[in-house]
């Protein structure tokens, strides 16, 4: 990602949000680079739509800044700024049909030839024709796709995405995917997109950030989330980990020693967020093994042992848990590759991974394993 | 008026799943012509019969009397003849309730947009307030106007000191004394169906508008205005409707000069004793209110706004 200065960046600086006494963004320090794609994901209540806000101007920090291409524009009336907003509950206005909504920017700006403007947009949200309806007589993915064109046609410096995608069905959310995308990059818009679905998050963002409690645990490109995620909580939103509760013992070479349950493991230092102390010793389901219990591992491999508990079968790979003998249930993430068979319950096996696919979090005193059972979320993350 | 809930009512429901019996669906279509039955019923007692009664009487021969009795002469020339008597009266009603209603929208707007969207907790008690007058009547209230504006009353005294009126100007028995009387005395018709409106106004449409570029008075131009249409429209034909027929502020804050077409209907069946005139001013005076009404719920076009 080429940082050329300032020149749109938006840039939020030590961003608070109370709302009474409950602080619902907190101390939030972040660049967004003009032209990219920046998700934010997290759970409810974790204050994206705030954030979203803010920016818009719909909403004051409390503290902070937040500077377009390095102008402060925090104290700017929402109507003065280069931002326009996909909503989370759409806010079509009912007295105008679906040509005037979507219109309803370029005539506040008194821009010339709308209409063309118009049903191009329409027509790139597969919404041709629909010109003369009112929003009620829409379906709720149609509405959807309205507040997206509305949004759109006024190609503002920033876009703000609210979950723009929630309610279409999964083909219609893939073309709207696309077509975002390709937005995006042809028209260099800053697309600041809050979603629920990790997915989504991944194959469209340049950047992804994790919020929780207000505050951003991490921020940076998908992969690298994904790979070596900073905190349990990511580890566990983006996807979902095996994390196991040990103590780092002290360094081999490159590699840091830690012990848990009575067992040693090594992960490579640079594989670490902390070096000493109390550690979360993590992997992903999809980069833990079967191999029956007591077979040779593989070169460099170290495992846990344990006894296949469930599996579920999800097409593209077969989803096992894996008690160990002190009780703490493992995902596995077998590829359903054809090859070898599906593993029975009950069978004694040993779950094992390459070092350099685990990752070692801090950990607070006390906190115990981390480990995923198999979640529907888990399912539809997979497939 | 929120997007989502007209996504989120509910479709048909049981009814489509349930097959009726046709005794069962037999009923249902009957049910709304029995829920109708007693309004209608009230309405033919105390609306149809008196009407009918009426527009005869305003054809009644013009010479007959209480004590001579009347004649039916089919006397058509009663309207014209009214008319040409009474259309000052006439135009003043409509002028006088006219510029009442413009200052009732212009006070009543802004109240009822305050209440319903920035009270917050004092919504009820600020809503309690507009209603409290009412609970005084509507004689004694234009009464205490009387006092208020009377020549050696304190306001008059206050405005004559300040020089903003002559030594010797005068409140009441003036044009003005009547229309800001009809002015306060109907502004609760005005303020409570704008309320009721307003209230209901989705604040989100408001920061969408001014996401998408609309400075303030463009978003009440463009999004809070015609969302209220239904609000403005019961509003105004609810304060326009009984300030044009109302004789009662004319009749004590005003002079004969000010006087109405109430005032006239009120003389011409109470004092004067005729009738066929009475009845025949009183249905001119129902037909334009017909017909202004037709009009501008039509030019207002309350059934698009949803
Ligand atoms: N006007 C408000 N007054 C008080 N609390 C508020 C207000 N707006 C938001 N909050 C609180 O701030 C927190 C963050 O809200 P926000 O709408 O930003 O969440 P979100 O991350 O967008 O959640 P979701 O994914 O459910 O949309 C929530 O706990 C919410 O209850
Ligand atoms: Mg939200």
């Amino acid at each position: 990602m080429a940082n050329n200065g300032p020149a749109g960046d938006l840039r939020l600086a030590n961003v608070t949000k109370r709302f009474g006494i409950f602080t619902a963004v907190d101390d939030l320090s972040l660049t967004i680079p003009q032209g990219s794609f920046f998700a934010l994901l997290g759970a409810s209540g974790c204050g994206k739509t705030t954030t979203l806000r803010m920016v818009a101007g719909l909403e004051q920090p409390t503290s902070g800044q937040i500077l377009l291409g390095g102008a402060e524009i925090s104290r700017l009336r929402p109507y003065k700024r280069p931002v326009n907003t996909v909503f989370q509950s759409y806010a079509l206005f009912p007295h105008l049909d679906i040509f005037e909504n979507v219109a309803f920017g370029l005539r506040r700006r008194r821009v010339k030839e709308i209409a063309g403007q118009v049903e191009r947009m329409l027509s790139l949200v597969q919404l041709e024709g629909y010109g003369k309806r009112r929003p009620n007589q829409l379906s709720g993915g149609q509405q959807q796709r309205v507040a997206l064109a509305r949004a759109l046609i006024n190609h503002p410096q920033v876009l703000l995405l609210d979950e723009p995608l929630g309610a279409l069905d999964l083909k219609l959310r893939r073309q709207m995917q696309i077509e975002l995308k390709r937005i995006q990059t042809e028209v260099g818009i800053t697309f600041v997109h809050v979603t629920h679905d990790q997915e989504e998050a991944m194959t469209m963002a340049d950047t992804v950030a994790v919020m929780n409690a207000g505050r951003i645990e991490q921020l940076g490109a998908p992969a690298e989330i994904y790979e070596f995620p900073a905190t349990a909580f990511v580890a566990n939103f983006l996807g979902q980990s095996n994390l196991l509760a040990g103590t780092v013992t002290g360094t081999s070479g490159a590699d840091l020693l830690i012990e848990a349950y009575g067992s040693r493991f090594s992960v490579p230092v640079e594989r670490a967020r902390v070096r000493q102390g109390d550690v979360h010793l993590g992997v992903r389901p999809e980069k833990l093994f079967l191999a029956p219990a007591g077979d040779p591992l593989p070169a460099g491999h170290q495992g846990v042992n344990g006894v296949v508990t469930d599996s579920s079968y999800v097409g593209v790979s077969t989803q096992y848990l894996v008690r160990t003998a002190w009780g703490a249930e493992l995902a596995v993430f077998a590829p359903n590759t054809g090859i070898g068979g599906q593993v029975p319950i009950g069978t004694p096996v040993t779950a094992h991974w390459h070092p350099a696919h685990a990752f070692v979090l801090p950990r607070e005193a006390g906190a115990g394993d981390r480990t995923a059972p198999i979640l529907p979320d888990a399912v539809a993350a997979a497939s | 008026m929120s997007v989502l809930s007209h996504v989120g009512a509910p479709v048909g429901g049981p009814k489509d799943t349930v097959r009726e019996p046709v005794a069962g669906q037999r009923r249902r279509r009957l049910l709304p012509y029995l829920l109708l039955l007693p309004g209608a019923l009230w309405l033919a007692l105390f609306f149809a019969v008196p009407a009918v009664q009426l527009a005869a009487t305003s054809l009644y021969d013009p010479a007959g009397s209480l004590d001579l009795g009347y004649a039916m002469t089919w006397a058509f020339g009663n309207y014209p003849d009214a008319l040409a008597a009474y259309w000052p009266q006439f135009a003043r009603s409509f002028a006088y309730a006219g510029i009442a209603t413009v200052l009732a929208v212009l006070l009543g707007y802004p109240l009822a947009y305050a209440i319903a969207q920035k009270a917050g907790r004092w919504k009820n008690l600020m809503l309690v307030c507009v209603v409290a007058p009412m609970f005084t009547s509507f004689l004694l209230r234009t009464l205490a106007w009387k006092t208020i504006l009377s020549d050696n009353g304190w306001l008059v005294g206050l405005l004559r000191d300040l020089h903003l009126l002559a030594p010797d100007g005068r409140l009441l028995a003036t044009p003005a004394a009547v229309v800001l009387g009809l002015t306060y005395n109907f502004l609760p018709f005005m303020v409570l169906p704008l309320y009721a409106n307003l209230e209901r106004l989705d604040y989100r449409l408001l920061e969408a508008a001014s996401d998408l570029y609309a400075s303030p008075v463009r978003v009440f131009r463009r999004v809070t205005l015609p969302l209220s249409m239904p609000g403005l429209v019961a509003g105004t034909l609810l304060f326009f409707i009984p300030a044009s027929g109302d004789y009662i502020n004319a009749e004590l804050l005003g002079t004969p000069n000010e006087y109405m077409i109430g005032n006239v209907i009120d003389s011409a069946f109470l004092v004067r004793l005729d009738y066929p005139q009475a009845a025949a001013l009183s249905f001119l005076f129902m037909a334009v209110i017909l017909a202004i009404v037709f009009v501008y719920v039509r030019r207002a076009g309350t059934d698009e706004v949803v």
